[in-house]
């Protein structure tokens, strides 16, 4: 199945046009090297956001080839008032939930999942970190550290962080790619922010007890 | 302003979308609180850890292995 170039996505003129706008008008037309240009263009992020979603490498490379296939039959469908990219995570997370529901067994995962009942909007931990935390571990080791302490997030605060801490999207994008409010995007954020801090500070506080307690 | 108000809007604080008369607040509030102040610079230090590293890099070797299954799936469609 072909998609259909039926739409108009927007018509170059005065404003600035984003490059993605011709590449996927040419391969709704059928053009499959617009879409691997597409596909080159994002697929380390879109490889980067299933891990952070999934936590496993299998089911990260089964998304990134799953979204973009998605993304290629349902391209007829891309309406041009978002980004491409914002529009490819939509479909990215949309996939990496369902893996993760899978490994799972069935049991609910949902971008809404734990982040309701936990409040967490205030710190606990109030210890301040050494001088240069990057100091003392090696990267590997600190690669490490960062990667275990994501993973205890839960989903529904991960996916906010991911998208808007690593992949850099904005307020605005994260909300429109997840399908949630810029207030309910604002308040996940600042509570997994401040949780992945929390649990860093277990490795990075101040030692010899010369932290605030 | 309390704590909480001063947490609701570091957000807004590290996009420097703050101007004017609560930006003076937010300031004289971390003055006066070393809590807010360290919880601060720490939550600003955990955002930098996680935006400069490539935590999970995709191989170039697995990244073409990928581009070509998904174009082949795409022809056949």
């Amino acid at each position: 199945m072909k998609p259909s170039a039926t739409e108009t996505i927007q018509l170059p003129g005065t404003e600035e046009v984003h490059p993605d706008v011709a590449l996927v008008a040419r391969a709704r037309e059928g053009d499959l090297q617009a879409f691997e240009t597409l596909v080159r263009q994002y697929d380390r992020q879109v490889f980067r956001i299933a891990q952070h979603i999934t936590q496993n490498k299998e089911d990260a490379e089964d998304v990134v080839q799953d979204a973009f296939l998605k993304a290629y039959e349902k391209l007829h469908q891309f309406q041009g008032n978002s980004k491409f990219y914002t529009w490819l995570v939509r479909i990215a997370v949309n996939e990496s939930l369902m893996r993760l529901r899978k490994r799972r067994t069935g049991k609910m995962v949902s971008i809404d999942e734990d982040v309701e009942t936990e409040d967490g909007s205030m710190p606990r931990d109030l210890a301040d970190w050494g001088p240069d935390p990057e100091q003392m571990y090696n990267q590997s080791e600190l690669a490490e550290i960062l990667r275990k302490t994501i993973q205890g997030l839960p989903p529904g605060f991960r996916v906010v962080f991911t998208l808007r801490d690593v992949e850099g999207l904005s307020t605005e994008e994260t909300a429109q790619a997840l399908g949630l409010s810029v207030p309910a995007v604002k308040s996940r954020l600042l509570r997994a922010r401040l949780q992945l801090r929390e649990r860093l500070s277990r490795y990075f506080r101040k030692k010899n007890g010369d932290g605030v307690q | 302003m309390t704590c909480s108000e001063f947490m609701a809007l570091l957000d807004d604080l590290f996009e420097d979308e703050v101007g004017g008369d609560l930006r003076a607040d937010l300031d004289e509030h971390l003055r006066g609180c070393e809590h807010c102040f360290i919880t601060m610079n720490t939550t600003r230090q955990t955002i930098e850890f996680y935006a400069n590293r490539e935590l999970y890099p995709l191989p170039d070797t697995l990244r073409e292995r990928l581009e070509v299954a998904i174009m082949e799936k795409c022809r056949r469609c």
